[in-house]
């Protein structure tokens, strides 16, 4: 009996939390298919019309575009900068190393706001105009420290021989990086990536003070809103939670599936 | 391509410890050595120094005749097989065999094709397009001896290869490493701690012990006749006998012992001519302990059988001979010998297998 009773409130328990965690989404998808001018109950009947204005939206896809760009080109340059970091600090002993680990994470504890803010007087002070390609760099600042911290707790002392037995053959220190290293922490390395990616895709502070003309997604979603509640803000929030799904699903195989087989 | 290795006076210290002391070794091209010696002796280090990962502290390596100071481990003939074997875990075999290929700029058919041989020559052609997590720790093993051989080294450097196999496994790795070394001519030096497996595969062995040689020489020479207590001990079980030289004559000399006095020729004196009073130990391997008969040369005096057990090729006695107390010998006698504890028998044993040396 009182096994019954402690098994159907953990069950209870699971239900309330997954509930409160996705319900929110799921209304909001529920919503973007409404069949009415507003994402609100009663829900009046299922329409892709919503969609269609999304795709028809040339500011939209132009946002959604920059995002891509935005969310992959700064990825692959945080994993690269942060490999470079891990590769050093793991392999060499270099001055004040646990100083070095500690700057490269640190950006992790700062506010996004205040990123953005430093940035921005910088920018400012170095008379660089916004573009993209700020808000790229104020993604490579945040993300940096995520893919060092995942790529360094990856490089293994189990590694060091292996790469020691590639020098041996005859590699240079970038041939043993390129085919040895960074192939071995490749897990890692992409577990990184679609992590930076996912933030990129979804940051909006930093995508907001450092952009000007050509905006990322989120950034054009809120000036939507400015507008006032809409379904179609609803169906391009499903497109976005789509997408960040379907790169987590990709993290998960490309890391796990690998796991699986070694 | 083989080449011959000049060890000369190398030293290494970590802060003040002494890893290798003034270390000289001649290796000619062709051989199959076998560092051996308890963990901590230096080997290791010794071979690290000649792959180039360790830099002496001083004395100068030399490899075909070429001084190796600041040669970087790529550009040296050596090649090394790592304890860990060190495969590429995310490469197929055959990549992993023509990695070294690839890094001297040879085309991907030609390595190939060349890597398919090498594999071929440790048995694992068929296997070529698995990977190394596929594979048993003997096969993973094979693999890293084709990748180290495959760029043609002059002289390959083997760090415990087969440390991590049991023991089966072990002594049939054995044989193959032998015969693959006779059939590619590759000056190979090889690290442990087994003696028996350096007995199997070397053709000379180098003793080591804290950072220097204690002996170098066959196998058969080393454990026969050791040029030092250590080695004595080191390559197998051995009764220590103290003594005492009591007179010398032109063929031998005579010395007190516990269990009397026993003539010796001279050969059996290893390190130096026997001198009046000097102290000396005589080192008595438990095979060479014999029942004594009317012909027996040189006796051992009666002594009470104290344990006994069945090895299978021999039975191992401990005996507690009756003209010194304290002292007990370990024997090996025949299978047949059906000795028992408590019975009392007379030793004896052969002069020829007996080596003498300066007391500790």
């Amino acid at each position: 009996m009182r096994d019954i009773i402690s098994k159907s409130f953990g069950w209870a328990y699971l239900i309330f939390i997954y509930g409160f965690i996705f319900l929110p989404v799921a209304v909001l998808v529920l919503f973007s298919f409404q069949d009415g001018r507003l994402p609100v109950p009663p829900f009046n009947g299922f329409s892709t019309q919503w969609y269609e204005a999304v795709f028809a939206d040339r500011k939209l896809m132009a946002a959604l575009g920059n995002s891509f760009l935005v969310a992959t080109g700064s990825s692959i340059l945080a994993c690269l900068l942060g490999f470079l970091a891990a590769y050093a600090l793991a392999r060499y002993k270099l001055p004040g190393s646990a100083l070095q680990r500690g700057l490269l994470i640190a950006p992790m504890t700062v506010s996004y706001l205040i990123i953005a803010l430093g940035l921005l007087a910088v920018l400012n002070a170095m008379k660089i105009p916004l573009s993209l390609w700020t808000v790229g760099i104020g993604h490579v600042v945040i993300n940096l420290p995520l893919c060092f911290a995942i790529i360094y707790a990856s490089m293994g002392d189990h590694h060091i021989n292996i790469e020691r037995a590639a020098r041996d053959l005859g590699a240079n220190d970038l041939k043993v990086m390129a085919l040895v290293t960074a192939p071995m922490l490749m897990p890692s390395i992409l577990a990184a990536f679609f992590l930076s990616v996912t933030f990129s895709w979804d940051e909006f502070i930093i995508a907001f003070l450092l952009s000007r003309f050509d905006v990322t997604l989120p950034v054009e979603i809120w000036s939507m809103l400015r507008s006032g509640l809409n379904p179609k803000t609803n169906a391009i929030g499903s497109l976005v939670f789509l997408v960040s799904v379907a790169v987590l699903l990709v993290l998960e195989l490309a890391l796990f599936g690998r796991n699986r087989k070694t | 391509m083989t080449a011959s290795v000049f060890v000369r006076g190398a030293t290494k210290t970590f802060g003040s410890f002494p890893a290798l002391d003034n270390v000289s070794l001649d290796i000619e091209a062709g051989e199959f050595i076998v560092l051996l010696g308890p963990s901590g002796c230096g080997k290791t280090t010794l071979l690290s120094i000649l792959g180039g990962f360790m830099a002496p502290s001083s004395g100068s390596i030399l490899i075909g005749g070429k001084d190796m100071a600041g040669v970087a481990p790529a550009h040296r003939p050596t090649t090394t097989m790592f304890q860990d074997y060190a495969l590429f875990p995310h490469m197929r075999l055959i990549d992993n065999v023509g990695f070294g290929l690839r890094m001297r700029g040879l085309g991907k058919s030609e390595r190939d094709e060349k890597a398919l041989a090498f594999l071929d020559l440790v048995g694992l052609k068929a296997s070529a397009a698995k990977k190394p997590h596929e594979l048993s720790g003997g096969q993973r093993q094979r693999v890293a001896l084709a990748r180290a051989l495959a760029v043609d080294p002059d002289v390959l450097l083997l760090d415990e290869p087969l440390g991590a196999l049991d023991l089966k496994l072990r002594r049939q790795m054995q044989d193959e490493l032998k015969a693959i070394q006779k059939r590619v001519g590759t000056t190979f030096v090889h690290v442990t701690h087994d003696q028996e497996e350096a007995m199997a595969i070397a053709d000379r062995i180098v003793v080591m012990n804290q950072g220097r040689i204690e002996d170098f020489g066959p196998p058969a020479e080393i454990y026969m006749r050791p040029k030092s207590l250590f080695s004595a001990g080191f390559m197998g079980e051995i009764n220590l006998l103290p003594g005492r030289v009591l007179e010398t004559a032109a063929d031998g000399a005579r010395i007190e012992t516990a269990t009397g006095p026993v003539a010796l020729p001279l050969a059996s004196f290893i390190r130096e001519w026997p001198k009046v009073g000097d102290n000396v130990t005589i080192c008595i391997r438990p095979e060479h302990i014999t029942m004594a008969t009317s012909a027996s040369p040189i006796r051992l005096g009666e002594a009470v059988v104290t344990g006994s057990a069945f090895f299978g090729t021999h039975f191992r006695c401990h005996m507690a001979p009756s003209n010194a107390s304290g002292l007990s010998l370990v024997a090996h006698m025949p299978q047949s010998a059906n000795t028992a504890i408590g019975d009392r028998v007379e030793l004896a044993v052969d002069p020829a297998a007996l080596t003498v040396l300066p007391a500790a």
